[in-house]
């Protein structure tokens, strides 16, 4: 064990490392943006507001039982259960083999999207009952008013708990390693049993995984600022506007 | 004269809280009314049942010779007829002040984006906010809140405007400059339906004061009668009750 054998691995099989690295860096943005997707479908419907009676309601009713239990059921268990649950039920009662690309997108994107269902609901549930009402109060109807007031500001405000989903999804696909998907910790195992060394090739891929998660935090930091917009607005009409030397050193680093 | 709202035998239970009781009230063409009445009383709950935020459990809401409250009314049509003034503002956080004002007129009534800025422009002149169109809400002051959310009301181009105790969030330094906004919108004709706590503007601006005591019209007339000489022994006690707290 010594600096020199970590270089000498990661020269050796840098290339699996980097196909490794590659698929789950695909899968965790694919699940993310799935998830989201997903999480943004079933939060709205399960804030719909329920009428008092009418077929509607009954509807409504069912629908939001039967994702209340999709929830809990992903919240609930374990992914590498799921994965080995999906994977191989599937398997028997088809008696086909999924793409195992394809299934480990399918268990990290519904996976997910539990997640950000309930991420979703407590975003547009803590947007002030005001917003929803100036916007009635001006006749938008409800999917109006979702669109253009309310889930704006939900999605500003989930951003970070969903840059914390992609974090987790990219250090949580190792798990499918157990139905032989190619990510990271996969070809980790691999050139371990390769190469019948362990504390070096894990070492080398826990600084991949720091390097991925570290930029992406960085990325999504970056994306929240720019969505905020500048601290201070510019009265408009004001044609004697005096420049400070800040605004003209700003507006040069902005070219 | 005209009758633009017609409310009959209008009430509103919460569960089994009987908050408004058989309420009879209308507003004319151009007419300022101001309700006024102790807290509780049903003030804010008759306004929000005007523009429907509220259910009303029974009566009718006249408008333009049809009751609204028939199940076939486009409601949505409706809202857009009655501009609504919060006390807390309720300005959209997610736009900034031109953009408050021109959502409801591009999404709700489809105008075009030119069209409905030149009209947001125009209100947002008379309110004294054209400066500050690029502002977002949380960079203006309270008084300029409310000063925008008038304007984004009135860039509908509502029949009525309804105001819920438009300067009862604000600090007092900032009252008059909103109630100058109303006082000009009251002397332009608009027709106007005003909760307030402000007796000096009730008795100086509207054309009609309506006292209002659990759930009931207790005392209506000028405000002249109102002020000077109630008829009813508790608007004596409420107006007694509240001059001598300023
Ligand atoms: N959503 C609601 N659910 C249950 N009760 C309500 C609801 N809204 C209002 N009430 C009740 O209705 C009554 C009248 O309330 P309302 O807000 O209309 O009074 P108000 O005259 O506007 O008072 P204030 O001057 O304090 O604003 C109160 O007793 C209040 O508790
Ligand atoms: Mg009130």
């Amino acid at each position: 064990m010594s600096f020199k054998t970590i270089v000498d691995i990661f020269l050796n099989n840098w290339p699996m490392f980097l196909r490794g690295a590659g698929m789950t860096l695909f899968i965790s943005i694919i699940g993310t943006i799935v998830g989201l997707i997903i999480g943004l479908c079933v939060g709205i419907i399960r804030t719909i507001p329920i009428p008092e009676r009418g077929p509607k309601r009954t509807l409504l009713l069912v629908i939001n039982k039967i994702l209340s239990i999709y929830i809990e059921f992903f919240r609930g268990t374990p992914m590498i259960v799921q994965s080995m649950v999906i994977f191989y039920g599937t398997a028997q009662a088809f008696g086909v083999q999924m793409n195992r690309v394809f299934a480990a997108l399918l268990i990290v994107s519904i996976n997910t999207g539990a997640y950000m269902s309930e991420i979703v609901r407590g975003g547009i549930v803590s947007i002030d009952k005001g917003q929803f009402e100036a916007a009635q109060a001006i006749g938008m109807t409800h999917l109006q008013t979702m669109t253009n007031v309310v889930m704006p500001q939900v999605i500003r405000n989930i951003l970070p708990a969903t840059g914390n989903e992609f974090v987790i999804n990219v250090k949580d696909t190792s798990v499918l390693n157990v139905i032989s998907v190619t990510e990271l910790f996969f070809q980790t195992k691999s050139i371990a049993g390769a190469t019948f060394k362990f504390f070096e090739p894990y070492f080398i891929t826990s600084i991949i995984y720091l390097i991925m998660t570290i930029t992406i935090t960085r990325i999504l930091r970056s994306i929240e600022r720019r969505m905020d917009g500048p601290a201070n607005f510019i009265m408009a009409g004001n044609q004697m506007q005096v420049e400070r030397p800040e605004d003209i050193v700003r507006k040069k680093q902005g070219q | 004269m005209e009758r633009v709202i017609d409310v009959q035998h209008l009430s509103k239970t919460f569960g089994t809280n009987e908050v408004l009781k058989d309420i009879d009230f209308s507003v004319n063409k151009g007419e300022v009314v101001s309700i006024i009445g102790s807290s509780g009383s049903g003030k804010s709950t008759l306004l929000r049942c005007i523009n429907l935020l509220e259910k009303p459990t029974s009566g009718k809401i006249i408008y333009n010779g049809k009751n609204i409250l028939d199940h076939a009314h486009d409601i949505y049509a409706y809202r857009t007829k009655l501009g609504m003034v919060f006390q807390q503002f309720n300005l959209f956080n997610n736009h900034d002040v031109l953009s408050n004002c021109t959502v409801g007129q591009i999404k709700v009534l489809k105008r075009s984006k030119e069209e409905a800025e030149e009209i947001a422009l125009k209100y947002l002149k008379n309110v004294g906010m054209e400066k500050y169109i690029h502002a977002k809400p949380k960079q203006l002051s309270g008084g300029q809140k409310q000063r925008v959310a008038i304007a984004r009301a009135l860039s509908m181009e509502p029949d009525v405007m309804l105001f819920d105790e438009p300067t009862s969030a604000l600090d007092p330094e900032m009252v008059g400059e909103v109630l100058k906004v109303m006082k000009e919108l009251a002397e332009s004709g608009l027709t106007m339906i005003v909760v307030t706590h402000e007796m000096g503007f009730a008795k100086e601006v509207s054309d009609r004061v309506i006292f209002m005591d659990k759930g009931v019209i207790a005392e209506e007339g000028t405000p002249e009668e109102i002020f000077n000489s109630p008829k009813q022994e508790r608007t004596k006690e409420f107006l007694y009750r509240i001059l001598k707290e300023v």
